[in-house]
């Protein structure tokens, strides 16, 4: 049996300038720095990952990976992975100087323990039946390549078969260059699928983690009926780098970050992640209630 | 019915009598300046022509321009992508680049086809979406997916065709089809070749590289079948002479549409759902 919750941490120990002891204290693998270049607290990883991996000093949200945060939403020992066979091809022979798509998925396998970007299955929240679709950022930055599309569709076809609620966690660069025009066709494939949920009545909350980037955003992460940005995540269509790069301006430091979001009308709420998991539930049963009885006369 | 009709034969016996180009000297030719844009087609293919303004949420984007026409005989809802044909129009077109308010035009008037019960016709020519602090600020990711939400269900035949440059998600906002045609010197791709390469190698001037390795001729289409036909142009590119261009078009347009007529509603929209879903390739181990 395939190990679910890998107890690989899911935060980059940085070596950076720290204090001989505080380096010593790194290398015994018991203390991690907080990624936030102007935090950089030295976190003790117990306390650390009690608070779902956020700095207890600066709030900063670090990443998680696939399988971490299914563990962090949904109820203990209720996940059962789907469409775990499904591998990536080469659709294009992609090669060119210097790397081939088959090297670079070998590659992202190592780092990240997966097989693929994106990890799908069926649990149960507080009591309540879910789908549940998590990227993984770790694998070649969660690109959407056909894998993704499809395990999206399948897990949006489960939903509705099996009348339960559609829950996606999104982190990714965008579209997967190696699979070409394949990648930009499942952004129509995934909408496609929550196309057919929504006529269902169906619901799907989707959720924004940092950062979360073009042809995913403008796609299935797009069209939640509920969307949720994690607190400070990055959520765009072209990123920053990109723009600056383009207009020759500088982006203010709040730009494009969740609270930007709010402000402008495009996603529903945004939370801290400790609020992630009682948030769905309300939601959850809110959604729920509409197919319970009509109320009763007082 | 077949989807790769007559039209993609005498694309082939065309392109045997020269020298096939390579896929950076397709990219130069989707892109030269004088290929025929989206109202030069309409000069040519649509006998009556009112274009319809704004969002009515923000403003009007001038990079995506739609209206009603006339095809023949028959009244239809025309949107596409338009590049300037100079540096002031330009400046007002931003190259063809949409914004947001595009988008959520192209949608408004995708919705009132469906109203009156017109077919849609998108002709796509966007280098990619516009890049800027504005247009996310207005949710261009959000518009993107609302559209292709939208056209994944809208209850009339679509016909897209790829004229120019099929850049991103910004195509793919007007390209979610019953039918996609592809013009013999087109590209349609997930990024610009430059933007490509500069993600896949950080550097930005392998453009002719990753277009050769990221397949975004008609010609690799056709054979993915994301392209349904390919349609013709004059011996050296639409450029050369846009009166042929438009007319090879135009007659791809008609016999597509008139095929799409053949089919009720109820199957239209489930074979484009089945179109979109069975996209994709990858292994079961």
């Amino acid at each position: 049996m395939r190990n679910l919750f890998r107890k690989a941490p899911p935060y980059i120990t940085v070596p950076g300038q720290a204090r001989p002891a505080a380096q010593d204290k790194e290398a015994e693998g018991l203390w991690v720095r907080c990624e936030n270049e102007r935090c950089r607290e030295l976190l003790y990883v117990r306390e650390f990952e009690n608070n779902l991996n956020v700095c207890h000093k600066c709030d900063h949200h670090a990443r998680l990976s696939a399988r971490e945060r299914i563990r962090q939403l949904v109820d203990e020992g209720t996940f059962t992975e789907h469409d775990a066979e499904l591998a990536p091809a080469d659709p294009l022979a992609f090669a060119a100087a210097g790397a081939s798509y088959r090297q670079k998925l070998a590659e992202a396998a190592t780092r990240s323990g997966e097989r693929e970007a994106a990890i799908a299955g069926s649990a149960t929240l507080d009591g309540l039946h879910i789908q549940i679709l998590v990227l993984d950022f770790a694998f070649m930055g969660a690109s959407m390549g056909s894998v993704v599309g499809e395990k999206i569709a399948r897990a949006a076809d489960r939903a509705s078969q099996r009348q339960a609620a559609l829950v996606s966690v999104s982190a990714s660069g965008g579209a997967r260059m190696q699979e070409g025009i394949f990648s930009l066709m499942q952004m129509a494939k995934s909408v496609t699928a929550l196309a057919s949920l929504g006529a269902a009545q169906i619901p799907h909350i989707s959720i924004l983690v940092d950062p979360t980037l073009g042809g995913v955003t403008a796609s299935y992460a797009g069209v939640g009926d509920v969307i949720i940005a994690e607190q400070g995540a990055l959520v765009g269509f072209a990123g920053p780098r990109v723009i600056e790069q383009i207009t020759k301006q500088k982006l203010p430091a709040d730009a494009q970050r969740a609270a930007f979001l709010l402000e402008h009308g495009m996603v529903d709420l945004v939370l801290h992640r400790r609020e992630l998991r009682p948030t769905l539930t309300r939601l959850l049963r809110l959604y729920a209630g509409v197919r319970e009885p009509a109320l009763a006369r007082v | 019915m077949p989807r790769n009709g007559s039209v993609r034969l005498k694309a082939q016996s065309a392109s045997l009598s020269l020298p096939s180009p390579t896929a950076w000297e397709r990219v130069q030719l989707a892109r030269h300046p004088e290929r025929p844009y989206t109202l030069d087609y309409v000069q040519h293919i649509f006998s009556e022509f009112v274009e319809l303004h704004g969002d009515r949420q923000f403003g009007d984007d001038a990079a995506i321009v739609g209206g009603l026409a006339t095809l023949q005989t028959r009244t239809v809802m025309l949107i596409g992508h338009q590049k300037g044909r100079d540096t002031r129009e330009n400046l007002l077109r931003r190259f063809g680049m949409a914004r947001p308010e595009g988008y959520r035009k192209a949608l408004r008037l995708m919705r009132q086809a469906e109203k009156f019960g017109m077919p849609v016709v998108t002709l796509i020519d966007i280098p990619g979406a516009d890049p800027s602090l504005m247009a996310e600020e207005r949710g261009q990711a959000f518009a993107i997916a609302e559209n292709l939400l939208a056209m994944s269900r809208l209850r009339v035949p679509i016909v897209s065709a790829i004229i120019g440059e099929g850049g991103s998600g910004g195509a793919l906002a007007l390209g979610v089809a019953d039918r996609v045609l592809m013009q013999e010197n087109a590209i349609y791709s997930v990024a610009s070749p430059e933007a490509a390469a500069s993600i896949l190698w950080k550097d930005g001037g392998r453009g002719a590289e990753a277009a050769e390795a990221m397949r975004i001729t008609a010609q690799d289409l056709l054979r993915f079948g994301i392209v349904d036909a390919i349609v013709p142009e004059p011996p050296g590119g639409a450029h050369t002479d846009h009166g042929v261009a438009a007319q090879q078009l135009r007659q791809a347009l008609v016999e597509q549409l008139a095929a799409l007529d053949e089919v009720p509603l109820d199957a239209l929209v489930e074979h484009r759902a089945r179109r979109y879903r069975d996209i994709g390739v990858f292994q079961t181990t």
